[in-house]
């Protein structure tokens, strides 16, 4: 059921010291429809937001979320992790219509 | 003459203004209680530790900024397992969970929420001990989220 997913932004810094803890910021365009909307012709428009992300650092997951229609449309999350090691991190989510959508940064640790 | 004119058409206009904020009381607050039983487990969650940065006053409620912070050293034996955010006035209460540990570095969180109307809304924060701690405010909302059905 893959179309063409949600258009997402990360932000990691390129680089960082070992144990410094850095900050991750995402921007997802997406609508949330939260189900209880009606379109122009007054036919209710189905519930669909991304219910699930996942942020990974190499593989290991640093956050995951579990998100409801009380999140704003083109949700935007900012988080921190430790950088550790030079890797990639790479965030995963998938909508109510089974859209997945993947966005990841390299981080360079010195 | 022209100054009763004025004072009636003042309050007619306040009268208008005031219509949205008394639509925003159709919907009924949640009771968080069996939310919070169901994320604290079987020990109420003690207040503070938690932190949440909401403005006291939204514009609109479709975006609001919401900031979570939890006193926590994040490390191997003592973490922040999850957070949660539950807002009593929205449809559906629970708002968010994040599930986190030693990796992320430190216990911080952003995001932007929907609240449909003024309302009271709570954080809970479960630590790897399984001690939950808690933070709550109240946030005046001048334009709720879009709802067109309030069916639920």
């Amino acid at each position: 059921m893959s179309e063409a997913p949600g258009i997402g932004r990360i932000r990691v810094p390129p680089r960082a010291r070992r144990g410094e803890v850095v900050e991750i910021r995402l921007l997802i365009q997406h609508p949330m429809e939260n189900g209880f909307r009606r379109d122009t012709l007054g036919r209710a428009v189905a519930k669909n937001i991304i219910h699930r992300l996942v942020a990974r650092y190499d593989g290991r997951e640093i956050l995951r979320a579990e998100l409801g229609s009380g999140i704003a449309a083109n949700p935007y999350f900012a988080f921190f992790t430790r950088a550790t090691a030079s890797g990639r991190i790479e965030i995963d989510w998938e909508d109510d219509a089974g859209v997945r959508g993947s966005v990841g940064a390299a981080i360079e640790v010195t | 003459m022209r100054r009763r004119h004025f004072l009636k058409v003042g309050a007619g206009g306040t009268a208008i203004l005031a219509v949205p904020a008394a639509a925003q009381q159709l919907l009924p607050a949640h009771d968080l209680a069996p939310l919070i039983m169901q994320i604290a487990g079987t020990s109420p969650p003690r207040p503070g530790r938690v932190r949440i940065g909401l403005p006291s006053l939204a514009e609109n409620g479709n975006s609001v900024p919401l900031d979570l912070a939890v006193d926590s050293p994040m490390s191997e034996a003592d973490h922040v397992r999850s957070i949660h955010v539950l807002a009593e006035r929205n449809p559906r209460p629970l708002v968010a969970s994040f599930q986190l540990g030693p990796l992320a570095g430190r216990a911080q969180l952003s995001l932007r929420i929907r609240l449909a109307g003024s309302q009271r809304v709570v954080a809970l924060a479960v630590m790897s001990d399984g001690a939950c701690w808690s933070a709550e405010t109240e946030v005046v909302v001048t334009s709720a989220a879009c709802l067109d059905e309030l069916s639920l």
